[in-house]
């Protein structure tokens, strides 16, 4: 056998070959030949994460209808929150004060929400919701694929045949955890790496496996363990990448508290490594809160659901300030799901049943720090089988992430989910554009400018015709006004631009074209 | 060796490897073949390791799952559940007189190929005369019809042995090139496997595939051809023992052999009908001499009578009676014989095989019915062969193959398909690597060890997760684990219990305890981030509706995930 038919071989098989632990770190399938979905290959250096909490999270605990307190109090005042420790987003909608930290990152630019996220017909087992949510299919259907798989399996058409190579040393996907996730199972392989858990992930740096008992059966255990790690065909890039960063965030918790942070704490450190790797699962399991979700007595802010959101908030702000210390913030964006929500009422249990529809959180320098669509509506005597309606489909987010960070096109997209879901802008305007530098918008002014507060401004620049938006920006990226959405004829440009009802402050105001896009600070007086 | 010294042996037999990970990849890139030896295989024989002390006293400790599993492993390819609890509701002594009994002769293999035209398919070519053009075609239908009688075995020691005796008694399908002289030499391991081993050593002298593998058809009297007198001594009998003198190996010298392949010449195969036969005119007519190894003993000339008295002299040593049971022990136990096993097992056992004048079914019964055998230090010790490990897959996960009804082409399509996956895991069933077997039952100090590297570990790990995933389709047949069948068989009180449940995969798929984070972790894969009674919430709606797709896919994809770990664990490759 040759040395390319061995590393084939290597990369194609690892499948649950065991190690750490006696726990697998590799799982691949068999190598087959893919029938795969024709795409280039993109050059791009961002990454996701995407962090699945297991059990079904309660959203309406999580991200409060401030406006709907009377109905939501009626539907589960055993649980709910103190309306005054609720943490305000917006005038209408607020966070969990557990999540202190991400209401920080929220005002600093760094968290979105999305509400009321689910598809049609919602299945309520865990199995199957979390089937439809990893692999992205309608609710009646069932597909074998996960959807960042296919995505994965038509920018790297072929895996694992030939795969790792000099311009893909590095692992697809990798799950922090001890089996790889079902969003990155491509069509007849799996393209993620997992790493069987924080603890074993250190041993796998380290080299070192548990200790087998000292009997013959021990000691073929430890032989075989030991050829397990030499066919693990990525680890010596795992190890290169984690050995070129060190962890810089004082803020993660110690090692075992909370595994969400000991698991992105391992993502930052191989990103910041220089791993390419593009996409990371990560989970967080315990939330099917059927009962005590809330303490029986005491505080309900305090409780088994408190304690699993602060571990969020905790874990993705410490990920966040471990990035930015890295200056690798802006190449990563991340999100939550869960496979449902839980029932608008709680039952006599303190805890919440399977529901459906439930917010799901984006964060990252680059994600739209907004919160989408209004409050979800509650019915003012909420029953037992009355659920969140559904606002966004989850495929929409999937789709507009994968549109907006990866440059997939609509035509692909549709290809990946069968059909086209509307664009939901989770990620900044332009996300992409400050690496991606397309050409700037030569000649653009503003003027007047500094502008009178509550007057206008005129834009003036050189259209190349097209279609064209003017938008004006906060300082945290929010866009607060739109002046200008639609084709504009080629030639010289005078664009009034409406101050109206704006804060006294710094705005940026941005031109996009279809191949230029320029910026100009705009302060209102 | 005490504990912590075996802890810092292994510790830095471990460190010293990873140290030198990047390069040896490196290194041998321009190299083909790979490595066959692991560089974390032993180097020495660890005999440091506890070691069971017990002896051959009839075992008389409890009889359940545990032992019954553990003597099933070992004599069987991949018990399954049921053959697994059977034994467990029956006793050791039962359970042994079935493994003892050799069943009926299986009808021989037939022709599933267009390109073999002298019979029709699904009829036997074994007995049709030979042509090249047909050879490989028939040599692929003995090889896939072998593969059958295993994954088909009963609950009989009769294909393990069988096996046994073509790793001891080698031939090559591939050297001899006549696939019907092939299936006679198979035939003939099977009508001794648990039987005579000293009638099966003149048979096989004899047969006509083993004449054409070491030469003894090119034997005469004016040009006697050392090669079968050799391997006989060395490698089938009486074993090759340390040089003490020139030409002298302790228990034969080289003028035995010279005398042994004087016995032997003036056989021939015979092409047809299949067989072989004795000229007197190329045989050496003289008296045979030999060594005081063999009490100086001579052969007097007995024609075609005399490689009989050969076999006879060979088989009146003891050293043969402890060759044999040396390696019978290294198939059925392990591959360490210290002074301790030499002194309580080995040399007991062979006593026992010449008491029994080389009948084999008594010395197995010893073995398998001893303290020792079932001594928990020598459970779980044993590296499946590639052979082991893949029919043991299919068998244990009870994947259907193809019925008969199907046609012969979709059966031996299918145990082709088994064929070649053993074979890329470096075992060819039919062709042992060279006359001394495979390396696995004989090269110290890594013996099993041989089977793992990191080529052959990959390609187990290919096909255990091709079966539990989307399975393998040839000829319109698939072959596939179907976890839910397999969980529907159990107790409703088991399968509904994710604690239990798991535990009973566990039991039926690794020979030694897994550990309580090795536990979470396939719990973790079943059942991810859920609490354990989710598991019975699931199970039971999908009881409830057993054919909503969606409610079985639920259970389905869960199930596939935690064998598809539980496969992955490093105990699965023991046995």
């Amino acid at each position: 056998m040759k040395r390319r038919d061995f590393l084939q071989t290597t990369a194609a098989a690892a499948a649950g070959t065991a190690l750490l632990s006696g726990m697998p770190i590799g799982a691949y399938g068999y190598s087959p030949q893919l029938a795969a979905l024709t795409n280039a290959t993109t050059q791009s250096d961002k990454v996701l994460v995407i962090i699945q909490l297991q059990g079904g999270n309660d959203g309406l605990n999580m991200i409060i209808p401030l406006d709907q307190y009377p109905a939501l109090m009626a539907a589960r005042g055993n649980i709910a929150l103190p309306q005054t420790s609720v943490l305000p987003l917006t005038t209408a909608t607020g966070i969990h004060p557990a999540m202190a930290a991400l209401h920080n990152l929220y005002q600093n630019g760094q968290v979105g929400v999305v509400q009321s996220v689910g598809y049609p017909n919602p299945n309520f087992s865990h199995f199957r919701a979390t089937d439809i949510w990893t692999s992205g299919s309608d609710s009646n259907v069932t597909l074998t694929t996960g959807w960042a798989g296919r995505y994965l399996d038509g920018e790297y058409p072929g895996f694992p045949t030939g795969f790792p190579n000099a311009q893909n040393p590095d692992p697809l996907a990798i799950s922090i955890g001890s089996v790889v996730s079902n969003c990155v199972q491509g069509p007849s392989v799996n393209m993620g790496m997992a790493i069987a858990s924080t603890t074993s992930f250190l041993q796998l740096l380290s080299g070192g496996v548990d200790a087998a008992p000292n009997t013959p059966a021990g000691h073929e255990l430890m032989f075989i363990r030991q050829v397990v790690s030499q066919t693990q065909v990525y680890t010596s890039a795992i190890q290169a990448a984690a050995a070129r960063a060190q962890t810089l965030s004082p803020l993660y918790p110690a090692a075992g508290q909370n595994s969400l942070a000991d698991q992105l704490k391992i993502v930052a450190q191989l990103v910041s490594g220089g791993l390419q790797t593009r996409i990371y699962v990560c989970t967080l399991g315990g939330f099917d809160t059927h009962t005590l979700q809330v303490p029986a007595t005491g505080s309900t802010t305090t409780g088994t659901h408190a304690t699993l959101l602060g571990k969020i908030a905790e874990a993705v702000n410490a990920f966040q300030d471990d990035l930015r210390r890295h200056s690798v913030q802006d190449r990563v964006v991340g999100l939550t799901f869960s496979e449902f929500g839980r029932r608008i009422k709680s039952n006599s249990g303190n805890g919440t049943d399977h529901g459906s529809a439930a917010p799901l959180l984006v964060f990252g320098t680059k994600v739209n720090p907004m919160v989408h669509g209004p409050n979800p509506t509650l019915p003012a005597n909420a029953g037992v089988n009355d659920n969140v309606a559904m606002q966004f489909d989850f495929r929409s987010i999937y789709t507009s992430i994968l549109q907006d960070w990866f440059q997939v096109t609509p035509a692909t997209l549709t290809q990946l989910f069968g059909r086209s879901f509307p664009y939901v802008p989770v990620l900044r305007p332009g996300a992409l554009l400050a690496t991606a530098g397309p050409a700037e918008v030569a000649d653009f002014t503003v003027y007047p400018n500094p502008a009178p507060r509550d007057g206008r401004t005129t834009v003036a620049y050189d259209s190349a015709g097209g279609h064209v938006q003017v938008v004006l920006l906060d300082t945290l990226g929010r866009e607060v006004r739109r002046a200008v959405d639609r084709e504009l004829p080629r030639g010289a440009q005078q664009l009034p631009l409406d101050l109206s009802g704006l804060a006294a402050g710094a705005y940026y105001c941005q031109v996009r074209e279809a191949r230029r896009t320029g910026s100009r600070i705009v302060v209102v007086e | 060796m005490n504990r912590r010294l075996f802890l810092q042996r292994n510790a830095a037999v471990l460190k010293t490897p990873t140290a030198a990970a990047a390069t040896p990849t490196a290194a041998t890139a321009a190299q083909d073949p790979p490595e066959k030896v692991s560089r974390y295989a032993n180097k020495v024989l660890p005999t440091g390791l506890s070691r069971a002390t017990s002896t051959l006293v009839p075992y008389a400790g409890p009889w359940g799952y545990e032992q019954a599993a553990h003597l099933l492993r070992r004599t069987l390819f991949g018990p399954t559940r049921p053959e697994i609890q059977a034994a467990a509701a029956s006793s050791l002594s039962a359970v042994l007189n079935g493994l003892l009994t050799a069943p009926a002769a299986p009808a021989p293999p037939v022709n599933v190929s267009t390109t073999d035209t002298s019979v029709p398919i699904g009829q036997t070519w074994t007995a049709e005369v030979f042509d090249q053009n047909f050879e490989g075609v028939r040599r692929a239908s003995l090889r896939d019809w072998w593969l059958g009688q295993l994954l088909g075995q009963g609950a009989s020691l009769a294909e393990k042995m069988t096996l046994f005796w073509h790793n001891h008694f080698v031939v090559e399908l591939g050297d001899i090139n006549d696939a019907r002289m092939g299936y006679e030499y198979c035939r003939l391991l099977r009508q001794h496997a648990l039987g005579n081993v000293k009638q099966l050593a003149k048979d096989v002298t004899v047969t006509p595939a083993m004449l054409r593998y070491l030469n003894g058809n090119q034997s005469t009297a004016g040009a006697p051809n050392e090669n079968y007198g050799r391997e006989l001594l060395e490698l089938f009998t009486v074993g090759k023992g340390p040089l003490i003198a020139p030409g002298n190996y302790t228990n034969y010298t080289e003028a035995d052999v010279q005398a042994a392949a004087k016995v032997l010449t003036g056989w021939r195969d015979q092409a047809a009908p299949v067989g072989s036969y004795f000229t007197a005119s190329r045989h050496d007519g003289t008296t045979k001499v030999f060594s005081s190894c063999f009490g100086n003993a001579r052969i007097a000339p007995n024609g075609a009578s005399e490689y009989l008295d050969l076999v006879n002299l060979i088989f009146q040593q003891a050293e043969t009676a402890r060759f044999l049971v040396r390696k019978l022990y290294r198939w059925f136990v392990y591959y360490v014989i210290d002074a301790q096993v030499e002194t309580d097992i080995i040399q007991p056992l062979a006593t026992l095989l010449i008491q029994n004048n080389y009948e084999v079914a008594p010395v197995l019964r010893a073995l398998l019915s001893s303290e020792h055998f079932f001594d928990v230090l020598n459970m779980g010790c044993l590296i499946k062969s590639p052979l082991d490990f893949t029919v043991g897959l299919c068998r244990q996960m009870q994947i259907a193959f193809p019925a008969a009804s199907a046609g012969v082409v979709a059966q031996y399509g299918m145990w082709n398909y088994l064929n070649g996956v053993v074979a890329l895991q470096q075992q060819t069933l039919g062709d042992p690597p060279n006359v001394a077997g495979w390396a696995a039952y004989y090269q110290t100090p890594q013996f099993h060890e041989l089977w793992i590297n990191a080529v052959t570990l990959p390609r187990r790990n290919q096909i255990t997760d091709l079966l539990i995933g989307n399975g393998y389709t040839r000829n319109g047949v698939k072959i596939v684990i179907d976890p839910l069948a397999l969980t529907l068989a159990m107790p409703a009180a088991t399968a509904s219990d994710c604690n239990l449940l798991i535990a009973e995969f566990v039991r039926l798929m690794v020979p030694i305890p897994l550990t309580a984070n090795q536990l979470t972790f396939l719990k973790n894969a079943l059942l991810p981030g859920l609490p354990d009674f989710e598991w019975t919430v699931e199970w039971q709606q999908y009881l409830a509706a057993p054919t909503n797709t969606a409610k079985k896919a639920a259970v389905t994809t869960k199930l596939q995930a935690m064998l598809r770990a539980l496969m992955g664990l490093a105990e699965y490759h023991l046995s």
